[in-house]
C-alpha cells in the first residue's frame, strides 16, 4: 500500500542535524517519561519519606544491576535477537569473583573485578558464535545458557552461600561518591556510553540495520556475523559486571539466587521502554525508563502493603499495556 | 441474477492513499466467457483496481456489479466466496504442505470429521489433469518447480467454480509450452462460460489470448476495445500517453538509442556455479561504458549470477576477473571495496531497512567511509546526502522521513544512490524499474543511461523487453541456469530474445527442483 | 502483494532436516535406553519405567501443548506459572470431587490460554512478550490466591484417585500421557484444523489470503496450551498433594526443547507430535540416567551437574540437527 509523499521537499542544506530520526521519534518514552514521572510524585505524596536520599538511593540500587543488563539486552534485541542466558552469566561472574579474592592469588582484588566479566563476555560470545556461525535461533542459543550456565555457577561453589568481607572489592556494591552509591554512578556510566553508542556510531547504526533489514544490511556491505558476535559479547560482559555488584552488595555470594529471574526482568524492561522486540529500533533511555518504572511500580506497590505476589499482576498488566501502545503508535 | 449483460461492471471508482490519487473514475467491464486484459505501465492503477475487485482494498467511490448484483467485497475470502478467484504472479501458496493440501486449504474434503486424504489426492489429481498436468500431489509445494506451483494455483482458483478468475501476471516464469498449457486452461474457462481478467504486460500474449482490452493510465481508464480492433503500436502509445509518431520514433523508456562506446573489461564471470540447484555455468561479461541486459525466465539463474559476482552467495566452480585479475569475493563487502554495487530484486526484503531514514538507508554501504575512529561524521554525512537528494530528485520531505514512507520509485533511487555514493566502476541491477511508476521509471532508465555515458558498467537484469531492447548494448540470455545466447547490439530484438529465453526444455522436467 | 512462501531447496531441506530431526531424537532416545539398560540395575524395572512416566506426563501434556503454539509460529512462556496456578486452584476444589478437581482447573488453563490468543491474535502483539507478561501473572495470582504457601489437597474426597488409582499397573497419570499424545498424533495427522496450524506458521499473510480463519485458529492453540497446562498442574497437585503456587518455573523452557529437539520448526510451518514425545521422553531420561549414576556411587555429579548435562545435551542435538540439515541440501 503506497503512503507516498510526493511533496517535492528537499533536504535541508546544511546544517546537520544532531539525532537520527529514531532518537527523535521518542512519542513511547514521552508516553513512559510521563508515566514515571506520575509515579514519582505519586510516591512523593503518599509514600512516607520517600523524597529522602535514603529511599531514593535504595530504589536506585536495587535497579542498578537490571539496568545494566537490560542495556545489553536492548542492544541485542535491537539486532532482532534476545539473550536468556543473562541471568545465569551473573551467577557464574558472582561465584567466580569470590573464588578469585578470597584465594592468595597477587592482585586479587583487581582480578576479581577482570576476570569474571572476563568469562562472562567469553560466555556471551559462545552464544554469538552458536547464532553466527552454527545457525542457532537466538532464543535457543541462549537458552543453553540459561539451562547450563546456572549449573556451572552452582557447581563452582557447590551451591553454597560464599559470605565474604572485602571492603576494596564491595566497594563496586557499596561505595559511595560524593554519597551517592558507586553502582548508580557505573549504571549511568553504562547507561551513556551504550546510547551514544547506538546513536552516534558507525556500530551502532549497524546494529540497527541488522535488525531493521538483515538481508539488506549484509547486501550494503555491513560486517553482519562481526557485529552480532560483539553484541552477545557486550551483554554477556555487562551480565558479568551486574553480577559482581549484586554479590559485593548482599557481601554474599549464592549461586541458586543471583541473576534469579533478571533475564525476564530485562526484557519487561526493554518492551515498557519502547524498543520493539522484532529489531531495528532502540531507544536506549526507554530501557531506562523502563525500568524504572518496573522498579518503582513494585516500590510503590510493597510500601502501600500490596503482596509482592499482586505486585507481579500489576506489572504483568503494565508489560501488555506498554507493548500495545507501541503497537498502535506503528500502525 | 440476469444471464445477460456483462458478468462484471466496475464503474467510477476512485482511490486514494496518503499523497497519491492512485484510481480517479476507473472503470472495467468485462463480458461473460470473455477473456478480458487490463494493461497500463506500472503505477497506472492496474494493480490497485484489481485489488479493490479482489477485497485486498476499499474502494473510496464508485460501483461493482457482478453478474446484475452490486457487491462490496472485504476481504479475499469474501470474494472467494462471491465468485472471484485470483492468481497471483508469485504463487500464494504454503510451500511446507502438499500439492492437494493446498488446493484444497479451508475446504479440505471430510469423512467423520477428519480429512479424507484418498479422495483429497484423487480430486487434486483430477483438477490438474484438466489442466493438462500430471504431478504428485503428496509432495511439498515448495518442492516443484514455480511453473507447476503456478498450475496449483490456477487448480485452486477453479476449483472455487469462480465465475471470475483473475490472473495478475501469470506467465511470468512459464516458458513457451507452460504457457500453451495455460492458454489451452483458459480457453477451457472460457468454453465453461467463466470469464477471465488477464493483467499482464506482455503484448504478444495478448494478442493471442485476450478478447478485449482495457488500458489504464493515470488512474484512469483511457480505452476499452476489442483486441483485434487496435494495434499494437497504438496500444503501447495509448499506455503511455504518447503520440502514435513519437512512440515511433523515440521508443518507450527512458532510455536512448546511443551506443555506448565500451572500453576495458571490467568484470569476466566464465563458468559460474552456485552452491544452490539454479546457477548452473553462467558466463558474462561487462566493459566499463556499457549497458550488458541479462534476460531469462524467473527461475532461470538472473538474480543467483548477480548475487554470485557480489559475494553474496557462495561460489562452487568458475572464475571471476575483475580488471583482468582473478579474484574471490567472500562477502558483499568484499566486492563493494572492488567497486561494485548490487541493487536487489526485492527492495522490501533486500534493500530498504524500513524503519530507517532515508538518510541512513543512502549512506548504509558509506558508513565505513565517513566514520572517524567508528564515530560517522554528521556533516559529511549530510552533505553525501543532500547531494543526491538534488542529484536523483528524490521526493521526500527531508532526509529524515522514514524510507517506507516513500513511493517505490523514490525508495529505488534511494537505493541506487546507496551504491553511487561509493563511485562504483560496476553496477549489478536487478530489476531496477519493477513496482515503480511510470515517471520515475524514466527518470531511472534515463539515469542509467547516463551513467553508462560517463564510464559506468552497467549489468542490467529485466523481465521488461524493451527496457532491455532499449536500453542494452549487448543481451546476454539465461536459461536454465546457463548462458544461451549472447545477442550483440545489432541483433538485439524482443523475438530474439523471447526465442532464446523460452524454448522449451526436455521434456520430463516438471519435477525439477528450481527456485 | 503477499510474499511467496518457502522456496523449494530450502523446503525439502527443511522437511528432511525435520525428518532426521525426529528420528534423530528417538534414535538418541533409544541409544539412551539401552545405555541405561546396560549400566544400571532396576533401569528398566517396572517401578522405574513407571515412575518416569507418571513423572514426566505432566512435562509431557506441556510439551504437546507448546507442539501446536510452536506450529503456528508462537510461543508460550507462561505454561509453568499456569500449571502452579492451575495446581492451586485443583487443591482447592478438590473437596468437591475428582471431576470438579480437573474441570475446574483446566478451565482457568483454557481462559488464560484465551487471554493470550487473543492478545496475540486480535491485539495483535507479539507472542513472546504476550505470555512473558502472562508468565508473571499467572505467578502472582498463584501466589495470591495460595496465600504464599502450597495448597493441601482435601484427602478425604475423591481428588486423590487421580494419584492412587491404577489401571493394568499404569498410574492414572501415565494413561493420561498416553491419551493425549495419542489424540495428539490423530489431530495432527488427520484434521483440517492441524493442515490450518501448520499453514499459519508456514505463511500467515499467505493463509489468510487463501481464507483461513487466521485468528481463530490461534485463539484455539493458545487455548489448547492454556488447557494442558492445567492439566498439568493438576497432575502436579496430585503428585505432592498439594497445590504449589512456586513451582513450574522453567518449565515452559524445558517444553521448548523438547519441542525443538523432536524436530519442530522453532518458526513454524512443520511440526511432529511424536517427535516431541521422544523429545520430552529424552530430556526427562537425562534426569534419570544422572540419577542413577549418582546412586552407582562411583562417580557422585552432584545434583547442580544435572543443569549442565542438560544444557550440553540440548547444545549438542541442536549443533548436529543443524549440521545434517545443511548436509541435506
Amino acid at each position: 500500500m503506497a503512503r507516498a509523499s510526493e511533496t517535492a521537499a528537499v533536504g535541508s542544506p546544511g546544517r546537520a542535524r544532531a539525532w537520527p530520526r529514531d532518537v527523535r521519534d521518542l512519542g513511547q518514552t514521552y508516553g513512559a517519561a510521563a508515566a514515571l514521572a506520575l509515579l514519582v510524585l505519586y510516591n512523593a505524596v503518599f509514600t512516607d519519606r520517600f523524597l529522602t536520599t535514603d529511599s531514593i538511593y535504595v530504589n536506585l540500587t536495587q535497579v542498578a544491576p537490571i539496568v545494566i543488563v537490560a542495556m545489553g539486552m536492548t542492544v541485542v534485541i535491537a539486532t532482532g535477537g534476545i539473550d536468556l542466558s543473562v541471568g545465569s552469566l551473573m551467577a557464574i561472574a558472582g561465584a567466580l569473583a569470590p573464588l578469585i579474592f578470597l584465594s592468595d592469588l597477587p592482585f586479587g582484588v583487581a582480578l576479581a573485578f577482570v576476570v569474571p566479566v572476563l568469562v562472562t563476555g567469553a560466555f556471551g560470545l559462545f552464544n554469538g558464535v552458536l547464532i553466527t556461525r552454527f545457525g542457532f535461533q537466538p532464543i535457543i542459543a541462549t537458552l543453553v545458557l540459561f539451562i547450563a550456565g546456572r549449573g556451572i555457577a552452582q557447581v563452582l561453589t557447590n551451591g553454597e552461600l560464599q559470605p565474604f568481607r572485602n571492603p576494596a572489592f564491595q566497594y563496586i556494591g557499596l561505595g559511595r561518591v560524593l554519597g551517592i552509591p558507586f553502582q548508580v554512578l557505573l549504571m549511568l556510566a553504562i547507561f551513556a556510553v551504550v546510547a551514544w553508542t547506538v546513536r552516534t556510531t558507525r556500530f551502532g547504526r549497524q546494529v540497527l540495520a541488522i535488525g531493521g533489514n538483515e538481508a539488506a544490511a549484509r547486501l550494503a556491505g555491513v560486517p553482519v556475523n562481526r557485529v552480532k558476535l560483539a553484541v552477545y559479547g557486550i551483554s554477556g560482559l555487562l551480565a558479568g559486571v551486574a553480577g559482581l555488584i549484586v554479590i559485593a552488595i548482599n557481601s554474599s555470594s549464592d549461586a541458586n539466587q543471583v541473576g534469579l529471574n533478571v533475564e525476564l526482568a530485562a526484557i519487561a524492561a526493554v518492551a515498557v521502554g519502547g524498543t520493539p522486540l522484532t529489531g531495528g529500533r532502540a531507544t536506549v533511555v526507554g530501557t531506562l525508563i523502563g525500568a524504572l518504572i518496573l522498579q518503582l511500580l513494585r516500590f510503590t506497590l510493597l510500601s502501600h502493603g500490596v503482596p509482592d505476589a499482586v505486585a507481579l499482576v500489576v506489572q504483568a498488566a503494565i508489560i501488555v499495556g506498554a507493548v500495545f501502545l507501541q503497537r498502535q503508535r506503528q500502525t | 441474477m440476469t444471464a445477460t449483460g456483462p458478468l462484471l461492471q466496475m464503474e467510477g471508482i476512485s482511490k486514494a492513499f496518503p499523497g497519491v490519487r492512485a484510481l480517479e473514475e476507473a472503470s472495467l467491464t468485462v463480458g461473460r466467457g470473455e477473456v478480458h486484459a487490463v494493461m497500463g505501465q506500472n503505477g497506472a492503477g492496474k494493480s490497485t483496481l484489481i485489488k479493490i475487485l479482489t477485497g485486498a482494498y476499499r474502494r473510496d467511490a464508485g460501483t461493482v456489479t457482478l453478474d446484475g448484483e452490486a457487491v462490496d467485497f472485504h476481504s479475499p475470502q469474501q470474494a472467494q466466496a462471491g465468485g472471484v478467484s485470483t492468481i497471483y504472479q508469485e504463487v500464494n501458496l504454503v510451500g511446507f504442505r502438499s500439492v492437494a493440501e493446498n488446493i484444497f486449504l479451508g475446504r479440505e474434503p471430510r469423512r467423520l470429521g477428519l480429512i479424507d486424504r484418498r479422495r483429497m489426492h484423487a480430486e487434486g489429481r483430477r483438477l490438474l489433469e484438466r489442466l493438462g498436468v500430471e504431478a504428485d500431489v503428496s509432495r511439498p509445494l515448495g518442492s516443484i518447480n514455480v511453473a507447476l506451483q503456478q498450475m496449483v494455483a490456477i487448480a485452486r482458483a477453479i476449483s472455487f467454480e469462480s465465475r471470475l478468475v483473475v490472473m495478475d501476471e501469470p506467465t511470468s516464469s512459464l516458458d513457451e509450452a507452460e504457457v500453451a498449457t495455460l492458454f489451452g486452461v483458459i480457453r477451457q474457462l472460457k468454453a465453461d462460460g467463466v470469464s477471465v481478467i488477464f493483467v499482464s504486460h506482455r503484448l504478444d500474449e495478448v494478442y493471442a489470448i485476450c478478447d478485449r482490452v482495457t488500458i489504464m493510465r493515470d488512474g484512469r481508464t483511457v480505452d476499452d476495445c476489442a483486441v483485434a480492433d487496435i494495434s499494437r503500436l497504438e496500444l503501447v502509445a495509448r499506455m503511455l500517453g504518447k503520440d502514435l509518431a513519437e512512440v515511433r520514433r523515440s521508443g518507450v523508456t527512458g532510455f536512448t538509442d546511443a551506443t555506448h562506446h565500451a572500453e576495458r573489461r571490467l568484470l569476466e564471470a566464465r563458468g559460474l556455479r552456485g552452491a544452490g540447484r539454479t546457477l548452473q555455468h553462467a558466463d558474462v561479461a561487462v566493459r566499463a561504458g556499457e549497458i550488458v541486459g541479462l534476460a531469462g525466465l524467473l527461475g532461470s539463474g538472473r538474480t543467483e549470477l548477480a548475487r554470485a559476482i557480489f559475494g553474496a552467495d557462495p561460489v562452487e566452480a568458475g572464475e571471476l576477473e575483475v580488471d583482468g585479475r582473478p579474484v574471490r569475493f567472500g562477502s558483499p563487502a568484499d566486492a563493494i571495496r572492488a567497486g561494485i554495487g548490487l541493487a536487489p530484486e526485492d527492495r522490501k526484503t533486500e534493500g530498504i531497512v524500513p524503519e530507517m531514514s532515508v538518510r541512513e538507508n543512502l549512506t548504509l554501504a558509506l558508513l565505513p567511509a565517513i566514520s572517524r575512529y567508528g564515530v560517522v561524521d554528521r556533516r559529511r554525512q549530510q552533505e553525501v546526502v543532500d547531494r543526491f537528494i538534488r542529484r536523483l530528485d528524490i521526493k521526500t520531505t527531508g532526509p529524515d522521513q522514514k524510507i517506507r514512507e516513500l513511493s517505490g520509485g523514490n525508495q529505488q533511487k534511494v537505493l541506487l544512490a546507496r551504491w553511487l555514493c561509493l563511485d562504483p566502476r560496476l553496477l549489478l541491477l536487478d530489476e531496477p524499474t519493477r513496482g515503480i511508476d511510470v515517471g520515475a521509471k524514466g527518470e531511472i532508465q534515463a539515469l542509467i543511461n547516463e551513467l553508462a555515458d560517463n564510464g559506468l558498467g552497467v549489468l542490467m537484469i529485466s523481465s521488461e523487453l524493451e527496457e532491455l531492447v532499449e536500453g542494452s548494448d549487448r543481451v546476454v540470455v539465461l536459461r536454465d541456469g546457463r548462458t544461451v545466447a549472447e545477442l550483440p547490439h545489432a541483433a538485439i530484438t524482443e523475438d530474439a530474445i523471447m526465442a532464446a529465453m523460452a524454448e522449451s526444455p526436455a521434456a520430463g522436467d516438471n519435477e525439477r527442483d528450481g527456485g | 502483494m503477499a510474499t511467496t512462501s518457502a522456496p523449494a531447496r530450502s523446503v525439502t531441506r527443511a522437511r528432511l532436516a525435520g525428518l532426521v530431526q525426529g528420528q534423530g531424537a528417538l534414535i538418541a532416545l533409544a541409544l539412551l535406553v539401552l545405555f541405561g539398560a546396560l549400566r544400571y540395575d532396576n533401569f528398566l524395572s517396572p517401578y522405574n519405567v513407571t515412575s518416569f512416566l507418571a513423572n514426566n506426563a505432566k512435562f509431557g501434556l506441556i510439551a504437546l501443548g507448546m507442539t501446536f503454539v510452536i506450529m503456528t509460529g508462537g510461543i508460550d512462556l507462561s505454561v509453568g506459572a499456569v500449571a502452579a496456578l492451575a495446581s492451586v486452584v485443583a487443591a482447592m476444589v478438590s473437596e468437591y470431587g475428582l471431576v470438579a478437581g480437573i474441570a475446574v482447573p483446566v478451565l482457568v488453563g483454557v481462559v488464560i490460554g484465551l487471554v493470550n490468543g487473543s492478545l496475540v491474535a486480535w491485539g495483535r502483539l507479539q507472542p513472546f512478550i504476550v505470555t512473558l507478561a502472562m508468565l508473571l501473572a499467572a505467578r502472582g495470582l498463584a501466589l495470591t490466591v495460595a496465600g504464599n504457601q502450597s495448597v493441601a489437597v482435601d484427602f478425604e474426597s475423591g481428588f486423590t484417585a487421580l494419584g492412587t488409582t491404577t489401571l493394568l499397573t499404569l498410574a492414572a497419570p501415565i494413561w493420561i500421557f498416553g491419551a493425549a499424545y495419542l489424540l495428539g498424533v490423530l489431530v495432527l495427522g488427520r484434521t483440517p484444523f492441524s493442515r490450518h496450524v501448520l499453514a499459519i506458521g508456514d505463511n500467515e499473510e499467505t493463509a489468510r489470503l487463501m481464507g483461513l480463519r487466521v485468528e481463530r485458529v490461534k485463539l484455539l492453540v493458545y487455548a489448547l496450551s492454556g488447557g494442558l497446562a492445567g492439566m498439568a498442574g493438576v497432575l502436579l497437585a496430585a503428585q505432592y498433594g498439594a497445590g504449589q503456587p512456586a513451582e513450574g518455573v522453567g518449565w515452559e523452557l524445558t517444553a521448548i526443547a523438547a519441542v525443538v529437539v523432536g524436530g519442530t520448526l522453532l518458526t513454524g510451518g512443520l511440526g511432529s507430535v511424536v517427535g516431541t514425545l521422544w523429545g520430552v521422553l529424552l530430556l526427562g531420561l537425562i534426569f534419570n540416567v544422572l540419577n542413577f549414576e549418582n546412586g552407582r556411587g562411583v562417580i557422585s555429579l552432584s545434583p547442580y551437574w544435572q543443569s549442565i548435562v542438560l544444557g550440553g545435551f540440548l547444545l549438542v542435538v541442536v549443533l548436529l540437527q543443524n549440521r545434517l540439515a545443511v548436509r541435506q541440501t
